[in-house]
């Protein structure tokens, strides 16, 4: 089962959840994920040790997606 | 899924946008904006310590002016760490964002992050911890510290670095720290291309300007 969240206000909201054995949940989970790109959120998938690395395409193998706003110098 | 590593992108796309506006951060970068730090900070303490003596030779009664010229040039340097310790804000701090109900939620998320050896030293200091190639990252709310290590040793010399959420509007505090360490986890040399350096030198002249949390993240380090 994999899980596309995003970091707001609430401290994270679920934006999509989907299973690899159902390509309907597959396919609002890709349109979710295209819709916040658009928005100009940035996706981040843990690699494990400490790793992370930024995606473009929804990796619907992966167990959690996380979508956090662009960051800047202060 | 097929095709996963094409739709990745090396490297984060805000350092990428920067593009010829900014030298890429590395190991070289570093060592020369250590360098720098320490070359500034030497000649402000000559240029103010310099007449003090130099007053104190002539005449010694003229101490009073002389111990003006000595407070200044303990004062700047001084003055410059604390803008640097400043920048990072850890959670709960006199300066936090935290305070809103959703910060127990964007808490958990950021400990579950962290993971199970840093998340005691989350919540003992509000700083996230990342062991990455340049160094051990304390990460706040609107910067990082980055200690640089003398090989297998922590070194001496800590970087402030100023970096937050560009819109952090409405976002809880432990979202913010979990922004910058996702950024960090996917590329720390483009977080430190991104983030200006509030400043560099000395980890016991960081520490004296840290809240006490702060100074027991920075000693873990």
């Amino acid at each position: 089962m994999g899980r596309l969240i995003r970091l707001d206000r609430t401290g994270h909201t679920t934006v999509a959840e989907w299973s690899a054995a159902d390509p309907a949940d597959a396919e609002r989970a890709l349109a979710a994920f295209a819709g916040e790109l658009e928005r100009g959120m940035i996706a981040s998938v843990d690699r494990g040790e400490g790793r992370a690395e930024v995606v473009r395409e929804l990796p619907l193998d992966a167990d959690l997606v996380i979508l956090r706003r662009p960051i800047a110098g202060g | 899924m097929a095709g996963a590593e094409a739709a990745s992108a090396p490297g984060l796309p805000e350092a990428a946008a920067l593009g010829w506006r900014r030298e890429p951060a590395s190991e070289r970068t570093l060592r020369r904006d250590g360098r720098r730090w320490t070359a500034w900070t030497c000649w402000v303490v000559a240029l103010f310590a310099a007449p003090g003596a130099a007053l104190l030779w002539i005449e010694p009664w003229t101490f009073p002016v002389a111990a003006l010229c000595f407070a200044h040039a303990w004062a700047v340097p001084s003055l410059q760490a604390r803008r640097g310790a400043r920048s990072v804000v850890p959670i709960g701090s006199e300066r936090s964002a935290a305070g809103a109900a959703a910060d127990r939620v964007a808490l958990g998320l950021l400990a579950d992050l962290a993971g199970h050896a840093d998340r005691e030293l989350l919540a003992r200091t509000g700083l996230v911890r990342h062991r990455g190639r340049l160094g051990t990252w304390l990460v706040g709310e609107q910067g990082a510290l980055l200690i640089r290590r003398r090989g297998r040793l922590p070194g001496r010399r800590v970087f402030c670095w100023c970096v937050r959420v560009a819109d952090a509007r409405e976002l809880p505090a432990a979202d913010r720290v979990a922004h910058l360490l996702l950024a960090l986890r996917e590329d720390e040399e483009g977080v430190a291309t991104i983030a200006n350096l509030a400043f560099s030198g000395a980890r016991w002249r960081v520490a004296r300007h840290l809240p006490p949390g702060g100074r027991a993240g920075l000693a873990s380090a």
